[in-house]
């Protein structure tokens, strides 16, 4: 038993000592291995060594600068667009310095006159046909006086420098104080210490028709403009009564104080408002051939010198009776009745849009001071107010320029031309600096009407209220009214109309203070001013 | 005593000598022209520079334009002299010429490497303003001279600052704080001045904290995306950012609010590299000005101003007419220095200084002062790109857009391009705040540039060993 017990334990010593060996063996061998694996290994490190290196410092270095440049894009990005804003501006800036700086300069809160009146002598002002109507004098002293020859004929459409500036002294006040003479002209005057030669500003205004018109209207009250239709150029304007611009500043305060009756310094002919009296009925006549463009011409009227409308008594002028009417004789024999009755069949929301399309109640494009013409019917109105505005009483008001608007733009063929005064600028050597172009306002009737409304005119003067403008060597188209504006039948009298008929050239617009008739007191002048124009 | 006067008493004091009289008016009238000139040329080489590496030729024109600063600001100051006979402007001509010469001297010494011409543009700048104040408020340009000079003097120092404090980017929030904290201060203790409430007066003292958050603000926004432009962290800046300009639009200082507002979108621009940030941050921005428009009355004031100035020139329509009036008036070549009538405009000396210089110095000069404000933002741009560390570019970045929509902000404004806004033209206009910010702008973009390049420097030679 017992030697068995020791034999096994010798052969597992023996086993376990055989295993120890084994294990050892594997043990040194696996390190060996590894040894010789190193060997190897560093072997061939040390061969790729020194280009390892270099390829990571590289990519480090590349890192820094691709982390360097990040965004660069983006950087340039925002410079481009920057740069491009700029580039607007300035585009903008050059922009408003060369087309919209003149223009903005030239306005009342701008107080740089004074200092360039200091080394530009303020240019002259002169009519179409070539007449100073307004310069500067310089006296021994260095002293400038701005001096008009005309006195008193000019003064509301020329206007003043002193005591508030006006007219196209106001409105072209910085051209006549910019000097485009020769370059080398003004840099020897700089040098010499003299002045440069403002602009000079031609305008519009026929010299010898507005003396005439001037003189016609005499002692009354009143204005006067003609415009010539194809191009909306103003030949005269006068107002009346007028003041004397040379002694403006003496006379100031009784030309303040005398406002109320006589009101001397109002631009009656742009901002005097009357009412239209019956000139208001070429407006009622085109509204109802519009509307009836194929039977306004069987219009019959049967005239007994007054009407009632629904209890509103319409009557004649003298209440005379006219008898049987058609348009044409209607408006020939200037018919209040006929009229009246014209106007309870209009669509009075069309009448109201016609009005306004010839720019009532409407801002004009013009640099001249103005007021608005007024009109106020509209569908909501009564009878009665309705047959008193058509024949041209009632509410309306309207000055004798939109008066002349819509005259001009019958005789235009229907086209409203921009009223305009001021021609061109030129410098000292004659030279055009800037032309003012004829502007269209657009169409404001088919031309069939305006054709139409022109024989109807034409009938004025040969069978009717107009008739002492017949013996004149050419036809002549109007309208003649007397527009009452007080309780006791005074009257304004008013005249609109334009010569040759045929081939208009020249549109007035007459109005005569509570002077009478139309026929009476404003046909006259225009006689004077057609002769004067065409002759 | 006006330039009439003056003329007469040169007159007198050389007996009846007539030309004298003459040589006045000559020199008066042609200096215009002069001026013109010798300022398109600078303006030329500001960009030729741009081109050609020849470091040579640059470093001549560098001088020519030195040359050039310093013959305009002769010419001016003796126009104002022989206007007014006063010996005061002389005494001041010869103080802000002794401060051009030392900035100049001092600058290149302590930043080597830097920009010569942003310098250059820098001093022009300042000196163009020196002038023009000193023609509408003699005293100002005292007191301007004064903070030009105390600042530059402190701004010798920046890069060495910069240099030292090398972790300027660790400080990302403790900007944003320091930044809202003076914002704020304004709401406790500020004043209104022209409707904006921004001031901060003491004693005789105003400053605008604006002005110098403006600084920190870049900084934040900078440190803060240059670590990273996650959504989250993105959102976070955002918001912080969107404090900084709600404080400023309730001050009602518009102009400002715009500044903060688009500098903020070109850093995350560039950070991010992505374009929908920007896009996205546009529109919203648009959004917001359309709701301000509509909840603020001070808001709809300025559109309206500026999209009918004649309608409302009693009223809010005032100054931006006077500021056309001004410049339409002068021209292109303007009325001459003294000869105009730029005092009519309101605070010409600061927010409308563009209307006087373009009145009295002609538009053709106005027009290159602002190709000369363009070069500086190119080369700003130009710096950026060559910076290295992120926060740095960032920064570089965020400060030049500052600089320039400024620039827009105000040329626009009183030009009628944009809505006014009332903001200064840096280095130009009347204010101690506005100089003193814009001139450690400067700084600081030129401290960063010198530095940069010493960091390169030193890799490069630790590589080369």
């Amino acid at each position: 038993m017992r030697a068995k017990q020791e034999d096994r334990k010798r052969n597992d010593r023996l086993r376990q000592k055989q295993e120890e060996k084994r294990r050892n063996d594997r043990l040194r061998q696996r390190q060996e291995n590894r040894k010789r694996n190193d060997r190897l290994r560093q072997k061939q490190q040390s061969a790729g060594n020194v280009n390892r290196r270099k390829k990571a410092e590289k990519a480090e270095e590349q890192m820094r600068q691709k982390e360097g440049r990040r965004g660069n894009s983006q950087i340039l990005i925002l410079t481009y667009s920057v740069v491009l804003i700029f580039m607007g501006m300035v585009g903008y800036f050059v922009y408003f310095m060369v087309t919209q700086s003149q223009q903005v300069i030239n306005n009342p809160y701008n107080k740089r006159q004074e200092v360039l009146a200091k080394k530009v002598q303020r240019g002259e002002i002169l009519s179409a046909d070539g007449k100073t109507l307004a310069k500067t004098v310089t006296d021994k002293d260095g002293t400038d006086t701005r001096v008009y020859p005309y006195n008193k004929i000019f003064c509301h459409v020329v206007g003043r420098t002193k005591n508030s500036m006006t007219g196209i002294e106001k409105t072209q006040c910085y051209p006549l104080l910019t000097s485009h003479s020769n370059p080398i002209k003004q840099l020897t005057n700089t040098f010499r210490g003299e002045k440069n030669k403002g602009d000079t500003v031609v305008t519009t205004l026929d010299a010898q028709l507005q003396k005439t018109a001037y003189n016609a209207l005499g002692s009354h009250k009143g204005a006067v403009v003609a415009l010539e239709p194809s191009t909306g150029k103003i030949l005269a304007m006068v107002s009346k009564p007028a003041y004397n611009p040379n002694t403006v500043e003496k006379n100031w305060e009784q030309l303040v104080k005398n406002s109320d009756e006589e009101s001397a310094l109002v631009n009656r002919a742009t901002q005097g408002l009357y009412p239209p009296g019956s000139t208001f009925k070429l407006m009622t006549a085109m509204e109802y051939m519009i509307e009836n463009p194929d039977e306004y011409q069987d219009f019959r009227y049967q005239c007994s010198g007054s009407e009632s409308f629904s209890g509103n008594v319409i009557n004649c002028y003298g209440k005379e009776r006219h008898g049987r009417l058609s348009l044409k004789s209607a408006l020939a024999k200037s018919c209040n009745g006929a009229f009246a009755k014209i106007g309870t069949q209009l669509d009075l929301t069309s009448y109201r849009k016609l009005t306004e399309k010839f720019m009532f109640n409407k801002k004009l494009d013009v640099d001249f001071e103005y007021n608005q013409s007024k009109f106020s019917l509209d569908k909501k109105s009564d009878t009665g107010e309705v047959t008193q505005t058509v024949i041209g009483q009632g509410k309306t008001m309207i000055t004798p320029l939109e008066n002349a608007l819509i005259t001009a733009t019958i005789a235009n063929d229907g086209v409203m031309m921009k009223p305009y005064v001021v021609d061109y600028l030129e410098n000292d050597d004659q030279k055009t600096v800037t032309s003012y172009e004829p502007e269209s306002q657009g169409r404001i009737v088919d031309e069939w009407v305006a054709q139409k409304m022109t024989n109807l005119m034409k009938a004025v003067v040969t069978d009717g209220t107009g008739s002492s403008l017949r013996s004149l060597p050419y036809s002549v188209a109007g309208k003649t009214g007397s527009a009452e504006f007080d309780s006791e039948g005074t009257s304004h009298a008013w005249f609109v109309g334009f010569a040759p008929a045929d081939n208009p050239k020249i549109v007035v617009s007459i109005v005569v203070e509570g002077a009478g008739t139309g026929s009476q007191y404003a046909v006259p002048i225009a006689r004077q001013m057609f002769s004067n124009y065409l002759d | 005593m006006d330039k009439k006067e003056a003329a007469q008493k040169l007159i007198d004091i050389f007996g009846d000598m007539n030309f004298i009289g003459v040589l006045h008016s000559i020199l008066v009238e042609s200096s215009k022209y002069i001026i013109i000139i010798l300022f398109a040329i600078y303006t030329w080489y500001c960009f030729s520079v741009f081109a050609g590496k020849n470091k040579e030729k640059k470093e001549l024109v560098y001088k020519k334009q030195n040359k050039i600063m310093y013959t305009i600001h002769f010419i001016c100051s003796l126009v104002l002299f022989l206007n007014s006979l006063d010996v005061g402007i002389l005494l001041l001509y010869l103080a802000q010429l002794a401060f051009l010469v030392f900035v100049n001297k001092a600058y290149i010494y302590v930043y080597q490497n830097a920009s010569k011409i942003v310098l250059n543009n820098m001093l022009m700048l300042l000196m163009i303003g020196f002038v023009m104040i000193e023609r509408l408020k003699q005293e100002y340009a005292v007191k301007q001279l004064i903070f030009a000079t105390a600042i530059c003097i402190l701004g010798l120092f920046i890069p060495l600052l910069i240099e030292k404090f090398e972790y300027f980017d660790r400080f990302g929030k403790a900007y944003a704080i320091l930044g809202i904290a003076l914002l704020a201060l304004v709401f406790v203790i500020g004043k209104s001045v022209y409707g904006a409430r921004n001031w901060i007066i003491i004693g005789s003292f105003a400053m605008q904290p604006s002005e110098f958050v403006k600084i920190i603000y870049v900084f934040f926004v900078a440190a803060m995306l240059a670590q990273s432009t996650e959504f989250a962290n993105v959102v976070k800046v955002g918001m912080i950012a969107a404090v900084h300009v709600l404080i400023l639009v309730l001050e009602k200082d518009l102009g400002a609010a715009l500044i903060f507002y688009i500098t903020f979108l070109a850093i995350l621009y560039v950070a991010s590299r992505k374009i929908a940030y920007l896009g996205l941050g546009l529109g919203a921005g648009s959004l917001a000005a359309v709701i301000a428009y509509f909840l603020f009355t001070h808001v709809q004031t300025r559109v309206i101003a500026w999209q009918d100035p004649w309608g409302t020139i009693d009223s809010a329509g005032f100054q931006i007419a006077q500021s056309l009036f001004a410049i339409g008036t002068g021209g292109w070549f303007g009325m001459g220095l003294g000869e105009g009538l730029p005092t009519k405009i309101p605070v010409a000396e600061s927010d409308f200084i563009f209307s006087a210089i373009s009145e009295e110095l002609g538009a053709f000069f106005a027009l290159c002062l602002i190709l000369v404000e363009v070069s500086c933002f190119i080369m700003f741009v130009n710096i950026a790109l060559k910076m290295k560390r992120r926060f740095y570019k960032l920064t570089a970045l965020g400060l030049a857009i500052e600089y320039i929509f400024q620039v827009f902000l105000t040329i626009g404004g009183v030009t009628k391009f944009i809505p006014s806004t009332g903001v200064t033209l840096p280095l130009v206009s009347y204010g101690g705040s506005s100089v003193i910010s814009t001139i450690i702008l400067f700084c600081i973009i030129q401290g960063m540039y010198v530095l940069n390049c010493r960091e390169e420097e030193k890799v490069e030679s630790e590589a080369g060993r």
